[in-house]
């Protein structure tokens, strides 16, 4: 599956593109863990741009708990944006939306995780 | 075939509270004096069409006991839990001149699934022939512990019925009168075992206290194939998907979510949703319904499946 990334000062945005469900979840896993695993610590946020995403299973929710709970630990924050009509329900239907912070909009998601820093690893 | 729940709650049985109660009287009441009811069909009317269920029923608190009315088949009932009671009542009021054999298919052993059996009627009366299948090796071990002292005064050896056990192997098909059984092994604590019924093109699974976590192909694949095309699925959907794969990960329990996907991929008819959460009442059962519903309408494709959620008393008919 297609995954963009792009970096804003020290909020890292990965953009998936299509589905996730059980079918490829290991290779969006597979694909998201090198950036997962630069941030918190490091001082870099993680935000999921979701704009282009059209559907998303259990499985595939299951990864962003995967990287949550990586970059937490670490003082990071992993927050999802844009999320469509039918995506954003899930996520509620899921509970989802009691963990992870959801924004409309990519540049809200930004300018929000740009004024937060990581708790851990600064000096 | 005909599914009716004895028995719905998972881990505990869990009674309504006095307090339930009034919240409800509360809210019909509410609803009733906006209405000016004058008569007995008009409130009938009014309790059938105008309220919700979690103010008119209750999902019930007994633990899992689900009755499978089948052509030829006598008694056939999944577990033992505390719904069996009611059951046995049941049993003993309709058994008439020649009681038929008992066939009960046990999903697993803990104690919310088998805690009825000291209470089931039927075990106390000579003339009744009960069979107890299942695939764990300890399953007849289970039943004379838990009727030995001191866990409780009446041993199992003291049952005046004929009891005998029946070990089943997970994956081959067996013969009850003219139902075809197949157990499935599934995720849990000690293992659990599905059961898939079917007779004259008709199927029915009761799949509870399975955790599917979806992320193993072939493991997905397994269990689409034994739901596939279903007219009834009994689904534990203990938790939320966030609880499922989170805090309540590994405690052998699925969710609304997953029941809805699989459910979707098999192709299932009906998805009933079981083995509530024994801490959520009947409005926190009733909203765990509704988003199901609601997941189903967003996610459908070509295929559209029918989703309840089962209450002590339901009947079901495929």
């Amino acid at each position: 599956m297609e995954l963009r990334t792009e970096e804003s000062g020290e909020v890292l945005t990965l953009s998936p593109r299509g589905r996730i469900d059980h079918t490829n979840c290991d290779q969006f896993l597979a694909a998201i863990q090198p950036h997962v695993d630069r941030c918190g610590g490091a001082g870099v946020q993680l935000v999921f741009d979701l704009s282009e995403l059209e559907y998303i299973s259990s499985a595939g929710l299951r990864c962003f708990l995967m990287a949550a709970k990586q970059v937490k630990p670490r003082g990071g924050t992993v927050a999802v944006a844009a999320m469509n009509p039918i995506v954003h329900e899930i996520f509620e239907i899921s509970r989802f939306h009691l963990v992870f912070p959801i924004f409309a909009t990519v540049s809200e998601a930004l300018e929000q995780l740009s004024r937060q820093a990581p708790t851990q690893g600064r000096s | 075939m005909r599914a009716r729940f004895w028995g719905t709650r998972g881990s505990i049985p869990a009674a309504l509270t006095s307090k339930d109660l009034r919240r409800k009287l509360v809210q019909v009441l509410e609803t009733a004096l906006a209405r000016g009811l004058s008569s007995a069909a008009e409130i009938d009317d009014f309790i059938d069409r105008e309220l919700t269920f979690s103010s008119s029923h209750t999902f019930g608190g007994n633990s899992p006991c689900v009755e499978l009315l089948a052509d030829g088949a006598g008694f056939l009932v999944c577990d033992m839990g505390s719904g069996a009671r009611a059951f046995g009542n049941h049993v003993m009021a309709h058994r008439g001149q020649a009681p038929p054999v008992i066939n009960i298919f046990m999903s697993h052993l803990h104690l919310d699934h088998i805690m009825g059996f000291p209470f089931f009627a039927p075990a106390h009366e000579p003339s009744m022939q009960i069979r107890i299948h299942g695939c764990h090796d300890s399953l007849e071990h289970a039943f004379r512990l838990q009727q030995s002292g001191p866990l409780f005064p009446v041993p199992f050896s003291r049952l005046s019925a004929r009891v005998e056990f029946v070990h089943l192997i997970p994956g081959e098909w067996f013969q009850v009168g003219g139902v075809q059984v197949q157990p499935m092994l599934q995720h849990h604590s000690g293992d659990s075992y599905g059961y898939r019924f079917e007779q004259d093109g008709r199927s029915v699974v009761y799949s509870t206290d399975s955790e599917h976590k979806l992320a193993d192909p072939a493991e997905t694949a397994a269990f689409v194939e034994f739901f596939r095309d279903a007219d009834l699925v009994i689904f534990d959907a203990m938790y939320s998907l966030l609880e499922a794969i989170s805090v309540k990960e590994d405690w052998g329990h699925s969710s609304n979510v997953v029941a809805v996907e699989l459910a979707q991929l098999s192709r299932v008819k009906h998805l009933c949703l079981f083995h509530h959460e024994p801490a959520n009442d009947d409005e926190q059962i009733a909203a765990i319904l509704r988003d199901a519903i609601r997941l189903e309408q967003l996610t459908r494709t070509d295929h559209a499946v029918k989703i309840s959620a089962a209450w002590d008393g339901l009947e079901i008919d495929v």
